[in-house]
């Protein structure tokens, strides 16, 4: 294959002279082969939407199975083993093959490039691998579901996984391992993107903010997932070969293990959430018509979360056994994290003040976010208070803390980029009433679904639990009730995106009537983005606004 | 229903109070800080919807210190909040040294406690009400939380070390325990009844259970029966450290360090014994890893804490 796209310097490969380069990246090439040989970013990120669009399915359909479950309070409908690796399979697919890919590589590799005025990301080849170390990650892990499963929780906390539990655990570490790499491949490729590949004119000081967030998170990805991957090899070896890390019957310490898993997933977390904060920044900007509040606010606080991320991770384990003065400087650190997040939405917020604002379905998805996602973090904070998490540690009212920042607030955005960009990607319109419905039909059912389990965990409800005790039923069958509205309202916009891809209004370059490099080439935008590289002069979220004393 | 819900929320200790207290005092911080978040879009979104005329015109300078004080001011509340968190938490470290002593051990998937006189239970827990009652906790396999929601608390037992908890219960009554750490296939099934009684319940509650004597008394039997004596009694030959008075006692190692020869001290001396060498003995001491359980050792813990230190005749 011979591709312009890999030319040393993508962006300064010479102009789309033929008539072939400037054809629409869905054109260029019909066969499956063309597909899955593709070394387009934009490709890629439409081979990513499938598989992680799916891994959602497998994820979901688990959750269904726990919901339809936690019905009764007896174990009616699973066994125990089984509710166990219906939890189990929910949180691995959800958490390392949706929510820690879904922005990033599906919206971060379709816009990054564009966004920066780049032809592709710097490396269009690792870029694929990503994609097939990510496909094998997840079919070993659907292999392992349908050999029988794991039961250790997606946390793996020793010596459970190490010795006790009997499914495929080391699979599934395997499993997870693999997909690590493609993280890492993902994240090293975007950070060397926007080193490297930014049009003339696109300074650091001009780059939007969903770029920022997407730099932010890379640096994670490239810092922490090396950790993660070494603490599951570390698991498999315990486990295959007796070697004492973890088991303290030889020797190890299982609280060695939550020191390691939480130095990555505390982090991880943000990785999961602060690509859905670049999205937010977008559409915000964009429904308002106006330049996002406090533009250097908002970008830095990203770097600072993915800076102190790295330092909360011992708020996972207050009532483990770590010494008090540890864990009271994790809480505060925990406190100080919240900060950066709070400056975002407090930025979002103003944004709003004075704007022009169309209440069209991004709109109506990045409010839902910022709700949501207050919400979620408020609780964060609450949990970060020791004598308040000593209670409802490991109670349902974790479950809902971060149901809210991951489901309410990455899912959230994850629709609403798909429904800001899918004109772009894909170029047809989709019937906005549809788009705002479905909007405010996941913000209900989430909510319905979530909200009673707080009120569970304050209770004491424990987290993990198959039966329960009989009180406790009608919160559940609340938040079953609301996961049932959920499910239907997470596949509505299935029908309508697809129906617009046929039959939508063709959507010209710039729908929305908005600012920003991927707005000014055609959509879907052909295979080389840009017929000639475009010099930035201009701010980003340049829209109009009446200052004091103009006319 | 309702009834059965009150149970789960019942506060039954002082502490509880604490808590609930703080959790309130907290949402109403909460609450005053994001409510203008939710008012305010609701009203932008509304007010400056686009195609409606309204005034859109901004101030010449953005004010700086308004941007600074929206992160500042909510800061300094929040952290106000976490010194009352911390200085509730801090107590949960400071267990009063004329606590009720009870041994909990927690294995897949049931709890055992033992009481001081040696009574036994299996997922109960009798406890005398307005007394502070320490538990001492192992685990014999992976690692379980015992959480007891009238109390707020809750504390994982980790396999390979002791781990602490204690409360004073002020208000007699049946309650829940739970493990809240998950553990295997019956995780859920690994609950049980707290029970707080007034003292003279609790003292009937004693006389009437099974006992093959007091912990220590038992331990003493496992002194014995596991030829620790034959090292370490008085009459002994062996170069053994006595243990009489060690509980409690600054230990000086072989390494130099000097440690506290708490319960977890103790325990490790008997499972771990290459762990730490007490300075100026043989490493001499065998290994009882594969020989007694967690239970065992509780006991053998009780004993030596109860040898008191020999008495000096002036
Ligand atoms: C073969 C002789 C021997 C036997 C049997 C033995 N010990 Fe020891 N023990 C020692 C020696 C020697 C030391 C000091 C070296 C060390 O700290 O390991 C010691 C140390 C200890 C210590 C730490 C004391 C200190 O001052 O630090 C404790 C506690 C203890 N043993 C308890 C027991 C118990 C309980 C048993 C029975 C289950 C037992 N030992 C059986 C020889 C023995
Ligand atoms: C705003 C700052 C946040 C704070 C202060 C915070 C605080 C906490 C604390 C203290 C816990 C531990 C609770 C416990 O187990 O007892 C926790 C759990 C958790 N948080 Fe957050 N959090 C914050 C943001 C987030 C974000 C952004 C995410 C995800 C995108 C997230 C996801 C999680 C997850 C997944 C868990 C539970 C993990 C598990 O035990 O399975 N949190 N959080
Ligand atoms: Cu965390
Ligand atoms: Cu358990």
């Amino acid at each position: 294959m011979t591709n312009a796209l890999d030319a040393p310097d993508p962006h300064n490969a010479g102009i789309s002279e033929t008539r072939a380069e400037r054809e629409s990246y869905l054109r260029a090439g019909h066969t499956l082969r063309s597909w899955l040989l593709t070394t387009d970013h934009k490709r890629i990120a439409i081979l990513y939407l499938i598989s992680v669009t799916l891994f959602f399915f497998i994820g979901g359909a688990a959750a269904a199975l726990i919901r339809a479950d936690l019905v009764t309070p007896g174990g009616d409908l699973l066994t125990n083993e089984g509710y166990n690796r219906a939890f189990t399979i929910h949180g691995v697919i959800m958490v390392w093959f949706f929510l820690i890919p879904s922005i990033p590589t599906t919206f971060g590799n379709f816009l990054l490039p564009l966004m920066i005025g780049a032809r592709d990301v710097a490396f269009p080849r690792l870029n694929l691998l990503s994609w097939y170390i990510f496909v094998i990650g997840g079919l070993i892990t659907v292999y392992a579901l349908i050999a029988g499963g794991v039961d250790t929780g997606w946390t793996f906390y020793t010596p459970l996984s190490s010795f006790f539990a009997n499914g495929h655990v080391v699979l599934v570490a395997v499993a997870v391992f693999i997909a690590g790499f493609s993280s890492i491949l993902t994240g090293l490729n975007f950070i060397v993107t926007v080193h490297k590949l930014r049009a003339p004119g696109m300074t650091w000081r001009h780059l939007p903010l969903f770029v920022w967030s997407h730099y932010a998170t890379s640096l994670i990805l490239v810092l922490a997932t090396p950790v993660l991957a070494i603490t599951l090899a570390l698991i498999a070896a315990e486990r295959l070969f007796g070697l004492g890390i973890f088991d303290p019957a030889l020797g190890g310490d299982p609280l060695l293990f939550q020191h390691l898993f939480w130095f990555y997933s505390h982090p991880a977390v943000y990785i999961m959430v602060l690509p859905a904060m670049g999205v937010v920044s977008e559409l915000v900007a964009a429904s308002a018509r106006k330049p996002v509040f406090g533009y250097a606010f908002v970008a830095g606080s990203s770097i600072a979360i993915a800076i102190i991320g790295f330092l909360v991770w011992g708020h996972h384990m207050f009532v483990a056994g770590q010494s008090m003065y540890a864990s009271t400087v994790f809480s505060f650190l925990s406190l100080v994290v919240a900060v950066p997040s709070a400056i975002k939405v407090y930025n979002w917020t103003a944004t709003l003040h004075k704007g022009r604002i169309a209440l069209d379905p991004p709109f109506f998805f990045a409010a839902s976010f910022i709700g949501l996602f207050v919400i979620g973090g408020l609780t964060g904070l609450a949990l970060a208070m020791l004598a308040i998490d000593v209670h409802v540690h490991d109670t349902y009212f974790v479950v809902a803390h971060f149901h809210y920042i991951m489901v309410g607030g990455t899912v959230s955005a994850y629709f609403g980029a798909l429904h800001y960009w899918w004109p772009k990607m894909i170029g047809r319109k989709y019937p906005l009433v549809w788009g705002r419905l479905s909007a405010a039909a996941i913000f209900f059912g989430f909510n319905l679904t979530f909200f009673p389990q707080f009120i569970l965990g304050y209770l004491g409800m424990p987290r993990r639990y198959h039966v329960y005790d009989p009180p406790f039923q009608v919160l559940h069958v609340l938040s079953s009730a609301g996961a049932s509205i959920l499910a239907v309202a997470y596949l509505m916009p299935a029908f309508y995106l697809f129906y617009s891809l046929r039959y939508g209004d063709p959507a010209g370059r710039n729908p929305w009537g908005v600012t920003g490099l991927e707005w000014t080439v055609p959509s879907p935008p052909p295979k080389h983005n840009f017929m000639e590289t475009p010099i930035v002069t201009e701010l980003p979220y340049d829209y109009h606004v009446e200052r004091e004393g103009e006319q | 229903m309702t009834q059965g819900l009150l149970t789960w929320a019942t506060e039954a200790s002082e502490h509880a109070s604490q808590v609930d207290l703080l959790l309130t005092g907290f949402s109403l911080l909460v609450f005053v800080l994001s409510a203008p978040v939710f008012v305010l879009m609701a009203l932008f979104a509304i007010k400056y919807r686009r195609g409606k005329p309204a005034d859109r015109t901004h101030p010449v300078n953005r004010n700086i210190w308004m941007e600074i004080s929206w992160s500042i001011v909510p800061f300094l509340f929040i952290v106000g909040v976490f010194v009352w968190a911390t200085v509730l938490y801090a107590d949960l470290y400071r267990p009063p040294p004329d606590a009720l002593e009870i041994s909990v051990v927690a294995k897949q998937w049931m709890w055992k406690f033992e009481h001081p006189g040696g009574q036994r239970e299996i997922d109960e827990l009798h406890v005398p009400a307005n007394e502070p009652v320490k538990l001492t906790m192992a685990s014999q396999d992976v690692i379980h939380s015992l959480f007891i929601p009238a109390l707020r608390l809750k504390q994982d037992v980790v396999p390979g070390r002791y781990t602490k908890m204690w409360f004073t219960a002020n208000r007699p009554g049946t309650y829940h325990l739970a493990c809240a750490e998950f553990c295997g296939t019956n995780h859920s099934l690994m609950g049980g009844r707290f029970v707080v009684l007034t003292r003279a319940d609790y003292t009937r509650w004693l006389e009437q259970s099974d006992v093959d004597g007091s912990l220590a008394d038992q331990g003493a039997v496992l002194f014995r029966s596991h030829g620790c004596s034959g090292c370490h009694g008085s009459s002994s030959t062996v170069h053994a450290p006595p243990l009489e008075g060690l509980y409690g006692s600054p230990v000086p190692l072989d390494d130099g360090r000097m440690v506290i020869a708490d319960e977890g001290y103790i325990r490790d001396s008997i499972l771990l014994p290459q762990q730490d060498i007490a300075a100026g003995y043989p490493h001499d001491m065998p290994t009882f890893r594969n020989v007694l359980d967690e239970g065992e050792v509780l006991k053998l813990v009780a004993y030596i804490k109860s040898l008191r230190k020999p008495r000096v005749l002036p």
